[in-house]
């Protein structure tokens, strides 16, 4: 199961959805060949691997194609059983950590979404529907380590690429309004995984700069 | 945490609503299983306090209580009741093909169905609802077995099942064409199999019905 050559991921380097894989990856310790699509010129092997999306990410294992990172997040723990385990082994917690899972991709994309794409005072407003949503985050976390159960997993691999997104646009205040989910931020990039998988947020500042003066 | 693992007496709540899609898969799913449970039906214009409570943050139907603890979204509670109960699996075995499974499900739920309701009472849009179907016919095609699931039915079957009794209903109410057999004669063979499956006929509300509230939601006056 641990042959390099076996494991290849369809990436791109800003994409949170391609950094969850990269962090579950990381945490089993599988190595993989990583490759960096570009949106504008897909290569064949995209368009072949994820003709119903054509879109990144992809992990390829053993030649068979898997898209949409939260099912190869679901993926990786199932083909590699060693620890960590991504998803919990009680059926009710593993049930948990789908729904927030999915809950980080309607909603928080979506918010985040709504505020790259707005200036002034109407990004204002959008930040606003976004500490809204991590207010229900931040619930859910109570005084646990996690966003479910004890241990870093599905959940929470969801969520933290878009930590670095809140970074990069500061004045979020995070801190502030929710700052059990500040903590847990920190606490999830004192994981070697983690940090390892993250642009840091001035890259991410300076790509989104970049895009508006392209007018994108 | 409650420990919500099998007992000698398990109790399975469904809070639900009778023509809803998503209820409909979860009822299959615990069917299929032999499963008893009580049917909860909620007024949506007025929702009860137990559904607030066992669903405050989307505060939707269907949601499953087993011995007092609550799961919602249809998909993910298949898959719980999958866990749970090990007879007749939902879900293959194998990480791949689970995979696959979960694919195809999401891919129903984010672009086909969407895409169709999109389509009711916008005619300009009744395009764009077949273009996801057509990935469906061709899986069918590709896999060449009666079931998404194979010789069974599996998830991506249950969670297609608003192909298979919704679209029809719509299209008789609305006198519109969006499966044709000419266009997808795999995926109207199939919705024949699927809906002929006793669990199956068992969870469908009665077609009249549906075919009444599209008319009324959806339909021109006259």
């Amino acid at each position: 199961m641990d042959d390099d050559d076996d494991v290849i991921l369809l990436d791109l380097w800003v994409s949170v959805f391609g950094q969850r894989v990269r962090i579950a990856l990381a945490e089993k310790g599988v190595h993989y060949e990583n490759r960096e699509e570009n949106p504008q010129n897909k290569t064949p092997l995209l368009l072949e691997m994820n003709p119903v999306h054509k879109k990144i990410p992809v992990l390829i294992h053993q030649g068979k194609p898997v898209c949409e990172s939260n099912i190869i997040v679901q993926y990786i723990d199932e083909a590699w059983h060693q620890s960590p385990s991504l998803l919990p082994s009680d059926p009710y917690l593993r049930a948990q950590a789908r729904l927030w899972a999915d809950f980080v991709d309607k909603k928080v994309y979506e918010a985040g979404k709504k505020i790259w794409r707005t200036e002034g005072g109407e990004q204002v407003a959008k930040k606003e529907e976004l500490i809204e949503v991590l207010k229900v985050l931040e619930g859910q976390l109570g005084e646990k380590p996690y966003l479910v159960g004890g241990s870093f997993g599905l959940a929470d691999i969801a969520l933290i690429p878009f930590s670095v997104w809140f970074h990069a646009f500061g004045k979020m205040n995070i801190e502030r309004e929710c700052p059990k989910l500040a903590a847990w931020v920190n606490r999830c990039m004192e994981r070697e995984a983690v940090s390892k998988s993250l642009p840091h947020p001035h890259k991410i500042y300076e790509f989104d700069q970049k895009k508006k003066k392209n007018g994108q | 945490m409650k420990s919500v693992h099998r007992k000698m007496t398990d109790e399975v709540k469904l809070y639900g609503f009778p023509g809803s899609p998503f209820g409909c898969r979860v009822e299959t799913a615990l069917k299929l299983k032999g499963i008893k449970y009580e049917f909860i039906q909620e007024d949506l214009s007025n929702k009860s306090a137990d559904l607030l409570k066992y669903n405050p943050v989307h505060k939707k139907i269907p949601v499953l209580v087993h011995n007092g603890n609550p799961i919602a979204e249809s998909v993910v509670i298949i898959e719980y009741i999958d866990d749970i109960w090990k007879e007749v699996p939902i879900l293959p075995q194998d990480a791949y093909e689970k995979a696959q499974a979960r694919f195809w499900a999401k891919f129903i739920d984010d672009k086909c169905i969407p895409a169709i309701y999109n389509s009711y009472g916008n005619v300009e849009a009744v395009a764009e609802a077949t273009e996801p179907l057509q990935f469906l016919e061709n899986e069918l095609n590709v896999k060449g077995k009666k079931f998404f699931g194979g010789d069974n039915i599996g998830l991506v079957d249950i969670c297609a099942c608003y192909m298979a009794f919704w679209v029809g209903a719509a299209e008789e109410a609305l006198g519109i064409k969006i499966m044709t057999k000419e266009k997808f004669p795999k995926l109207k063979k199939w919705c024949d199999s699927y809906i002929n499956c006793q669990v199956v006929k068992d969870s469908l509300p009665p077609r009249e019905s549906l075919v009444a509230y599209y008319k009324w939601r959806f339909g021109k006056a006259e």
